[in-house]
């Protein structure tokens, strides 16, 4: 089974390169044949659009490259070309996603199956191109579909992923792949690239499952909604994305079966007899905390670290699961939610997801990495000695530990 | 085919040639004798139903799509009030992609369609993108001279002197003080093939110039100024919105002109209007309209100077790129 | 007035699937002054229909033979459904053939 898997997989994979998560990226919206592009250039994303342009311009992609002035016409020019019935992407960071923000929950409302990639980058001000997650977490009540990659393969998988996600029947929502700005978006790793055919087949065009604006069939799309209707067309798209984690799974099954490579919307790493776990997201948080898991380990403490992958539609059933039988959660945000009652955003949402299941563990919100300062592995260490401590007291603390702060 | 061909090439000579076929209302909620109304109503018969409209938020967009009724018999999408070009660039260029792959076969040409807001203002930065980026796409502003979906707001089209709720009357500040912006200028500025003023008061002039701005999509982008007067917001009767419009024309505070691949020509009747004889006094014009009621004699006289300026900027462009 | 249906009876998004349904909304009842057509002065010019901003008047392959003895093909009919009663129509007929009254409210 193992070998023909393997054969299998020699006929998908064509090379192996060294990619920056960015290049991972472009190669990814390359091999599925995207139809329009519209961007406007923004670090740390600049790398995607200046590689996907070449493409365009060398002929190995057939798409309209439209150069727009800003990013809010950047999602406006993609919801009109999605609206229009093509595949599109498009992608930015910080300061364009803000610009941006009307037209994510108008895409959104819109139903239109638009892929974006988002490297997060630290939002103004102070102004700062250095990576972290502000801008995503900003965007996280728009209504997409958000998944959070910690590898550049992963980010190639899931570019592919979702495109099939966001153009299925059942979902017609649009869909962020998000990474870490810098750390991810400008660092080279390997990456597995596949046949171009097995990924168009697996993300084919399907045709008449979704109105388009076509004059065989007049439709009028972004109507005036008065209190009488509002409501009920904003529901369909809140049970779209709760429902869409249907669809996540279902796909992540057959691309596992295609190209042998699955993710979880929740990754634990370590976790079934972990006592003490941190829950990050993205590359640098993840891979350094499961360094300290590995070091603490080593000096007898039961480390473990959890990622979450799905970001939106929240996993809280995984996170559960995975959750209940540590003793103490810290949850690392490299976001800020400032005046919440914790400053950590996704601490707030495991918190709320672990006690709607009544799991009450004592959970530490901790804030690390804003603006790419250093999450060095030894914080991380430090963490699973803290969490040691509030697991004897038995009690949250009552304030978010802004780690690394002078 | 030269220019001076497509000068004669005209679809519509009298009002038996305009098509029946109706694309547009009615039913939608715009005030009794709506002129943006009128132009959309023309505006259609002459694109016909192989027509994509993006609209922005305006008064058309708002009255005509309250859910669940639409007055529009073809294609629309509205998104948002500043991106109308934005959202036509990405139409444009999918119709594009997907014909070159193969994977659709649409003949439709893409109109964006709003507001002196959603053009003047919010909208200039968008409009000049696709303009910059040629896409082929035509831009159709009708032009009530206010953000009057809000409730009469003054924008960058609204004339001087002109009473809105935001450019009040009152004893220290009369109405707009800053002039009309000059759109058209902005827009031939981007050398695009096409672009030319038009009123609800020259139905055929403004059908025709839809099908040459049409026509000259696989060129670039193309520009329609449409002169649509708005009852409630300039207070006037509303059974003389097309009247008022008329008047525009032929007292030459609006002329009728195009821009067609670098030749600059004046339209009937407005190139007679170059003497100023010629043209009806501009008291005929500002009389019936309540939002200029409050002008006295030397503010009168200040806007007449303005227009006539603007008449010697035009006889020098028709000088130069007659 | 239509049917206030649930979120599962409507299509997605917010679209809306049949071209001009505004039709069903017949805004005559905003009126307080109606047009009417006085058929012996019209001269068929089609005026009327062209400035029409909703367009609420019809253009109608009725022949009609005036009270002079002209011999019309066409008529042209206040489509008093949709009519907003505007005046546009009785202001710009270059015959006066139009004329605004007041819309009389059945009691």
């Amino acid at each position: 089974m193992t070998q023909v898997l393997e054969k299998q997989r020699e006929r998908v994979v064509v090379g192996k390169k060294g990619l920056t998560t960015n290049y991972a990226i472009a190669q990814a919206v390359k091999d599925v044949d995207v139809d329009v592009i519209a961007a406007y250039p923004i670090t740390p994303q600049t790398t995607i659009i200046e590689k996907l342009a070449e493409y365009v311009a060398n002929g190995e992609l057939d798409a309209e490259f439209i150069p727009v002035e800003s990013e809010h016409s950047a999602l406006s020019a993609a919801v009109g070309a999605s609206a229009a019935g093509a595949r599109v992407f498009t992608a930015t960071s910080a300061q364009g996603l803000e610009l941006m923000h009307e037209i994510l929950h108008i895409a959104s409302g819109l139903r239109l199956p638009i892929v974006m990639a988002v490297p997060g980058r630290a939002l103004s001000a102070p102004i700062s191109i250095h990576g972290d997650y502000q801008d995503l977490m900003n965007v996280r009540d728009t209504g997409w579909i958000i998944y959070i990659a910690s590898t550049a393969q992963e980010a190639y998988d899931t570019i592919i992923e979702a495109f099939r996600v966001a153009e299925d029947p059942r979902v017609q929502l649009p869909v962020i792949v998000s990474y870490d700005g810098f750390l991810m978006s400008h660092t080279t790793e390997p990456v597995e690239i596949y046949d171009p055919k097995v990924v168009r087949e697996f993300t084919p065009r399907r045709r008449n499952t979704r109105p388009i604006l076509n004059p065989e069939n007049p439709i009028t799309m972004g109507a005036l909604a008065t209190p009488d209707w509002y409501y009920e067309i904003k529901y369909q798209a809140i049970n779209a994305l709760k429902s869409s984690r249907g669809v996540i799974d279902e796909v992540d099954s057959e691309f596992n079966e295609k190209f042998n490579r699955s993710y979880k919307p929740v990754e634990g790493f370590m976790i079934d007899d972990a006592d003490y776990v941190l829950v990050t997201y993205g590359g640098a948080a993840t891979w350094n905390a499961l360094e300290a898991a590995k070091e603490a380990r080593d000096r007898g403490l039961k480390a473990g670290v959890v990622r979450i992958r799905l970001f939106r539609p929240f996993p809280a059933n995984d996170l559960v699961k995975a959750l209940s039988n540590a003793k103490a959660i810290a949850v690392v945000d490299r976001a800020v939610a400032p005046g919440s009652p914790i400053e950590g955003p996704v601490f707030k949402d495991v918190y709320i997801a672990l006690h709607m299941a009544d799991v009450d563990k004592p959970m530490l919100s901790v804030i690390h990495g804003l603006s790419q300062r250093t999450m060095y592995i030894r914080d991380f260490y430090e963490l699973y000695y803290r969490l040691r401590d509030i697991a004897k007291i038995g009690k949250s603390p009552q304030e978010s530990l802004f780690m690394g702060l002078r | 085919m030269g220019v001076a061909d497509k000068q004669i090439k005209v679809g519509i000579r009298t009002i038996w040639d305009v098509p029946k076929e109706e694309y547009f209302g009615p039913g939608q909620l715009t005030c009794a004798g709506c002129g943006p109304s009128l132009a959309v109503r023309h505006i259609l018969k002459a694109a016909g139903p192989n027509t994509i409209i993006a609209n922005a938020t305006g008064c058309i967009e708002v009255t005509t799509t309250q859910y669940p009724y639409t007055a529009w018999a073809v294609p629309y999408i509205h998104v948002a009030f500043e991106n109308a070009a934005a959202v036509a660039s990405g139409i444009e260029s999918a119709i594009k992609a997907l014909n070159r792959k193969g994977l659709a076969n649409t003949k439709a040409k893409v109109i964006a369609l709003a507001g002196d807001g959603g053009t003047y203002d919010i909208g200039i930065q968008a409009l000049s993108g696709m303009l910059e980026r040629g896409h082929g796409v035509l831009y159709v502003l009708y032009d009530n001279e206010a953000y009057m979906n809000t409730g009469i707001q003054r924008s960058g089209g609204t004339p001087r002197f002109a009473w809105t709720t935001t450019s009040p009357v009152g004893s220290k500040i009369r109405g707009k003080v800053q002039s009309k912006k000059d759109i058209m200028s902005i827009v031939i500025a981007h050398r695009v093939p096409y672009a030319a003023t038009a009123s609800i008061a020259y139905p055929l002039d403004l059908m025709n110039k839809v099908k040459k701005a049409l026509d000259a999509l696989d060129e670039g982008p193309t520009f329609l100024h449409v002169f649509a007067p708005c009852p409630p917001g300039w207070r006037i009767d509303e059974s003389k919105t097309v009247e008022i419009a008329r008047l525009a024309v032929e007292t030459g505070v609006f002329p009728l002109y195009e821009w067609d691949h670098g030749k600059f020509r004046l339209n009937p009747p407005s190139n007679n209007h170059i003497d100023k004889s010629k043209r009806k006094p501009l008291i005929n014009y500002l009389k019936p309209q309540g939002r200029f009621a409050h002008m006295k004699e030397d503010e009168i006289k200040a806007m007449e100077a303005e227009i006539d300026s603007y008449w010697d900027y035009l006889t020098k462009l028709l000088k130069a790129f007659g | 007035m239509s049917e206030l249906k649930s979120w599962t009876q409507i299509p997605m998004g917010g679209y809306i699937t049949e071209p001009k349904n505004s039709m069903n909304n017949k805004t005559g009842s905003w009126r307080t002054q109606r047009p009417v057509i006085d058929q012996d002065a019209c001269t068929r010019c089609r005026i009327c229909w062209l400035y029409c901003p909703e367009p609420a008047i019809l253009e109608l392959d009725k022949p009609y033979v005036a009270k002079n003895g002209r011999k019309y093909n066409m008529t042209f009919e206040i489509n008093y459904d949709y009519c907003k009663g505007c005046g546009i129509c009785a202001n710009e007929c270059p015959v006066k053939a139009i004329k605004m009254v007041p819309e009389v409210v059945q009691q």
